[in-house]
């Protein structure tokens, strides 16, 4: 079944079509939500709690402007960063030293242990530090261009290029 | 911009992050519709961030019915029917109840309405049938009285005869010599025409000499048509004559109707 019968299905409170989504995307929501609070335990509750948020709003969404992954990664990503910035999430977490997403292959031991890291050591093996922090920033904090450029501190049009060249080095990496 | 350069222009992996406009976003949608290389982009694109964000993921820590249990049951597609269907049913006779209810409380205000009439009805005619309750016991009073007087031993009983005016009439005289008293039983008379009445004479008969006792007021009003009168007089014959109202100082005995003697004792 194509995904936008899936997803219409869905709309239409279809539970099955609902499954068969969260299928093809339970791992990839998880794993954005990992990638942005860097704890197994939280990631998975987040996880949870953003699928019931996606069946509750999914009549909101709309092929039209944008596809349907990067409508979930949206809900995943807000759910993930408000718990970021969340007292009690920062206290459990003010140890932790690791900024970007290759950090979770720097965690304890038990915390990491369920994470493909061979395979995500695969894909960011040859990714500078520099398209590591631009993949973060752009997908997985949510900035805007300009947000991201401050943050670097590169010019705005920098921005849109790194990101294009960065994500053609992982889809090579992921080829390998 | 041809599509290579709208390719390479990193706005497909901006719109796969999320972070074009909603203008740019329906401008892409529109590309990818009509070139399916830049479907393809978009989605080999989406692909490694699938990858990436794949092999992040923690691992998933419940089943999809743990998920399931957490949604609005209500808002399946094969329950919602239902319920819906209930609400309407349950809306329809709502309403049908209401409006059972108005025209029932409408129909009981008109009977309650019509209920009250007739117990005033009731009660006014009660009232009435008091009433001539009532005026039977006091009309009874009246005749035993009347009873009483004429049974009393001291009464003579004349029999007044009818006379040439009006042979069919007749009257009854009941004297109580004792008590000066004469009752004028005037049953057996008609009624006197407008502008006259009867006028009651005590006579003597030789000389005969007629004197006034009185008149039969009010004649046609009075039930019992029983006249009381007073009689000093020492009299041997009562008649009755029809006079103009007022009555005359002597009688017209060409309207004599009846005449009746005393019987000598």
């Amino acid at each position: 079944m194509k995904l936008e019968e899936l997803v219409t299905k869905c709309q239409n409170k279809d539970v099955v079509a609902f499954e068969k989504l969260y299928a093809m995307y339970a791992e990839n929501v998880c794993g954005a939500i990992n990638i942005i609070v860097k704890d197994k335990a939280i990631a998975q509750e987040i996880c949870q709690d953003v699928f019931v948020k996606i069946w509750n709003k999914s009549d909101t969404y709309d092929a039209s402007k944008g596809r349907f992954f990067t409508w979930v990664l949206n809900i995943a990503r807000n759910a993930a960063i408000d718990k970021v910035r969340s007292k009690a999430y920062k206290q459990g977490k003010k140890n932790l030293s690791a900024d970007y997403f290759v950090g979770i292959l720097e965690a304890p031991r038990d915390e990491s242990k369920d994470i493909d890291s061979k395979g995500l050591r695969r894909l960011v093996k040859s990714l500078k530090a520099k398209c590591i922090e631009i993949i973060e920033l752009l997908y997985f904090k949510g900035m805007t261009q300009k947000e991201a450029a401050e943050e670097l501190e590169i010019p705005i049009g920098t921005v849109k290029t790194r990101n294009r060249s960065c994500i053609s080095q992982l889809r090579e990496n992921i080829k390998l | 911009m041809n599509t290579t350069e709208y390719i390479t222009s990193g706005n497909l992996e901006l719109y796969v992050a999320g972070l074009l406009s909603e203008k740019e976003n329906l401008e892409v949608h529109a590309m990818a519709l009509k070139h399916p290389e830049v479907l393809r982009e978009i989605e080999s694109i989406e692909t490694a961030i699938l990858e990436l964000t794949k092999t992040a993921s923690p691992g998933l820590s419940q089943d999809f019915l743990t998920i399931r249990n957490r949604l609005d049951i209500r808002a399946e597609t094969k329950v919602i029917e239902l319920p819906k269907e209930q609400t309407n049913w349950l809306t329809y006779v709502g309403w049908a109840a209401s409006l059972l209810l108005a025209v029932g409380l409408y129909w009981m205000f008109t009977q309650n309405q019509e209920l009250q009439t007739q117990i005033e009805v009731a009660q006014e005619e009660n009232q009435k049938l008091e009433q001539q309750i009532a005026e039977s016991n006091s009309s009874l009073e009246q005749s035993k009285d009347l009873l009483q007087t004429i049974r009393d031993k001291n009464i003579d009983v004349i029999t007044l005869g009818g006379q040439a005016v009006s042979p069919s009439s007749y009257a009854k005289a009941y004297w109580n010599k004792e008590e000066k008293k004469v009752f004028i039983d005037a049953q057996g008379l008609p009624e006197p025409p407008d502008g006259f009445v009867y006028q009651v004479w005590s006579l003597k008969l030789t000389p005969l000499t007629p004197t006034s006792i009185g008149l039969l007021e009010d004649f046609a009003t009075d039930e019992n048509k029983v006249f009381a009168l007073n009689n000093a007089n020492a009299s041997e014959a009562f008649g009755i004559t029809l006079e103009p109202a007022g009555g005359s100082k002597s009688p017209n005995l060409e309207q004599l109707y009846t005449l009746g003697a005393v019987a000598s004792s």
